[in-house]
């Protein structure tokens, strides 16, 4: 039996089969055919092979997901039956004697240096297109297989070098069990992914794909970050233990649903969920969260080609603020830039994305695309209990900025006719040093903070959150995490404001008796993980919490913190 | 032979949804049929073509069909492009 170690991801054990997500690499060599007929019939049957897998995974993805995302494999299969490119392959093929692999390369590279060579940011895209269709009939032609997510119809575990936004949207919560990926950490896109779909994940194993094969039994210990291969049957019933002893806790945690979050002396606290689309109200609603603390917008930007239209941001913001019934939503606006790239919107390439121009900045810098954004707002407001945070705020000019173009909006839509709600409150994400530093000023200004602790840390800490070299710099209980955080809550305090965080941090069991004690008023976190943190706090005094405050703050190391709240 | 013109009104202009609709309607047509844009004409059958006019919102493109079932094609083409709401002509 062997065992790998990455970072706990998601909570839960996962026992299933290995199934590898691999990315073939194809190459193409140049030969002479003779008998260049046989040679296009050969191409034709790759072609053909090709149609009725996109057919396949069209149906699929229509059915599982949404008519939306399968559209672009219908883009792909009129790709496959253009004449403009099928012609010129098979002149080639007969004219120049060549392979076809060679033929469909040539001309498929001709489509996307012309695409590529577009001022166009949006047609520069369809270039991707054609490469991914080339690529699928070259697997056909030189007999590789290429795998599709959205293919797995057995329960198995994936094991990936990583997956990425595109990629899991093919994947069926149905059968994938959970996931291994040898990069990424705690915040990665897959690792956020998977606790929303409640599956077991472990990141960061680095080694996964080079260890496990494919039908490999794989126990995943989403609790602990373990991977266990082909274990032994002691093992297998162990962990099947565990397997059934954390469902059994879950149910535990299940009736505190419909109960308030109240400490053991009697404080009531706020417990948010984080979400990226409607789709996530439904587990926000499940484990009895009492608000949204962190609505992602920049899902709905994602995995299309061009940008949403106002109607289509109002209808999804319209059915998150129904269906929370009148309970706060925070709504962050369009956060991309970063990690988070639009294939439609092509930014320059930056050294360091983390430190450019992402968030609150890009959208300051495209104001017609955010005034966009800040309209369909508006307009759903009267749906429910908005509240609208910008996200990286630096400067209280920023946020001056932001919120004379929401006024802005907000006066034209009346001029209009237009209702829009008058107690939309306006905060910001505290989540770089300087605002943290300045929070009493800004306190004076916004309406509420949220504080975005992988941020906060990433910035405060001066290591790259994706780089795993430095990942032993995430430090959430180093005091000067801590002391920054006090900051901000004691300036919201002063001036009748409250704060939320909506980091992960929220919802860490070290991090919550400290938070508590602090003062937080509001803590957003994964969905899965309020109802154990609603159980935690109904065990822990908050006037306790306060009689810590001052000694943890003192500590020196965030080991020092982790120790002394393990042992209270 | 049967021309029309018809003026892109989608703000994204002619984009991948819309034009793969119209392209896939128009396979079953035997008559060859263009779209001309900026002197620039391409096989409307061809999604690849299309897409490489790159026709932004605003402009007007010439669409011809010429063969045995040159109406009926027109019909279909008129009847796409509002259906996919980027042209009301």
């Amino acid at each position: 039996m062997n065992r790998i170690s990455g970072i706990a991801a998601s909570n839960g054990i996962a026992i299933a089969k290995a199934f590898r997500l691999e990315n073939p690499e194809l190459t193409v060599d140049k030969k002479n055919v003779t008998d260049t007929q046989a040679e296009i019939e050969r191409f034709g049957q790759a072609v053909n092979e090709s149609i009725a897998e996109l057919e396949v995974i069209k149906k699929r993805t229509a059915e599982e997901i949404s008519d939306k995302e399968a559209a672009i494999f219908g883009a792909h299969l009129l790709v496959l039956e253009d004449p403009e490119l099928i012609g010129p392959i098979t002149d080639k093929i007969k004219t120049d004697s060549v392979n076809a692999e060679f033929a469909l390369n040539e001309t498929s590279t001709m489509f996307v240096d012309m695409f590529e060579a577009m001022d166009n940011e949006y047609m520069k895209e369809r270039a991707a297109d054609v490469r991914d269709v080339t690529k699928r009939v070259l697997a056909h032609l030189l007999g590789v297989k290429i795998q599709n997510p959205s293919m797995i119809t057995d329960e198995v575990v994936v094991i990936a070098e990583d997956l990425t936004p595109s990629d899991t949207v093919q994947l069926n919560p149905k059968f994938i069990k959970g996931f291994i990926t040898d990069i990424g950490g705690r915040t990665s896109h897959s690792a956020i992914l998977a606790r929303t779909l409640e599956i077991p994940a472990v990141v960061g194993a680095k080694s996964a794909m080079s260890t496990i094969d494919n039908g490999t039994i794989v126990i995943i210990d989403g609790l602990e970050g373990d991977v266990l291969l082909d274990p032994d049957e002691a093992t297998l019933a162990e962990y099947k233990e565990k397997q059934s002893a954390f469902a059994s806790q879950k149910a535990e945690w299940a009736k505190l649903k419909n109960e308030a979050t109240v400490t053991k002396d009697g404080v009531e606290v706020e417990l948010g969920a984080n979400i990226g689309t409607p789709k996530d109200l439904t587990g926000v609603l499940e484990n009895g969260g009492e608000a949204i603390g962190l609505y992602r917008t920049e899902f709905l930007y994602m995995g299309r080609d061009n940008f949403p239209t106002e109607d289509e941001q109002f209808d999804a913001y319209s059915a998150v603020l129904k269906g929370m019934e009148g309970k706060p939503t925070v709504v962050r606006t369009l956060d991309i830039g970063g990690d988070k790239e639009l294939s439609y919107l092509t930014l320059p390439k930056e050294l360091n994305p983390f430190l450019g121009l992402r968030a609150i900045r890009l959208c300051l810098e495209m104001p017609d695309m955010f005034r966009t954004q800040l309209r369909a707002l508006l307009r759903a407001s009267v749906h429910g209990n908005l509240k609208i945070m910008f996200p990286m705020i630096a400067t209280l000019d920023e946020f001056r900025q932001a919120k004379a173009l929401l006024l802005e909006e907000k006066a034209k839509l009346e001029a209009e006719g237009i209702e829009v709600s008058d107690s939309i409150e306006v905060g910001i994400m505290v989540e770089i040093p300087s605002t943290a530093v300045m929070a009493d000023t800004f306190a004076k200004e916004v309406d509420f903070f949220s504080i975005g602790t992988n941020d906060l840390i990433q910035y405060t800490m001066a290591a790259d959150r994706m780089n795993e070299s430095v990942s032993y710099l995430y430090q959430p209980y180093n005091p000067a995490i801590l002391r920054l955080v006090k900051n901000v809550i004691d300036a919201s305090h002063k001036e009748g404001k409250w704060t939320g965080m909506c980091g992960e941090m929220a919802g860490d069991e070290i991090a919550i008796p400290i938070l508590l004690g602090l003062g937080l008023d509001e803590f957003s976190m994964s969905a899965s993980s309020i109802l154990k943190a609603r159980s935690q706090l109904s065990r822990l005094s908050k006037a306790d919490m306060e009689g810590h405050v001052d000694h943890i703050l003192g500590l020196a190391t965030s080991q020092e913190v982790e120790d002394y709240v393990k042992n209270l | 032979m049967v021309e029309k013109t018809f003026t892109i009104t989608d703000p994204a202009g002619m984009h991948a949804r819309p034009a793969s609709a119209l392209v896939g309607s128009l396979s079953k047509f035997q008559s060859d049929i263009t779209m001309e844009f900026k002197d620039k004409k391409v096989n409307l059958k061809s999604i690849l073509g299309v897409m490489s006019l790159g026709v932004p919102s605003g402009s007007t493109v010439q669409i011809s069909a010429d063969g045995a079932d040159e109406a009926e094609a027109m019909e279909t083409i008129e009847r796409v492009l509002n259906e996919q709401g980027i042209s009301n002509q």
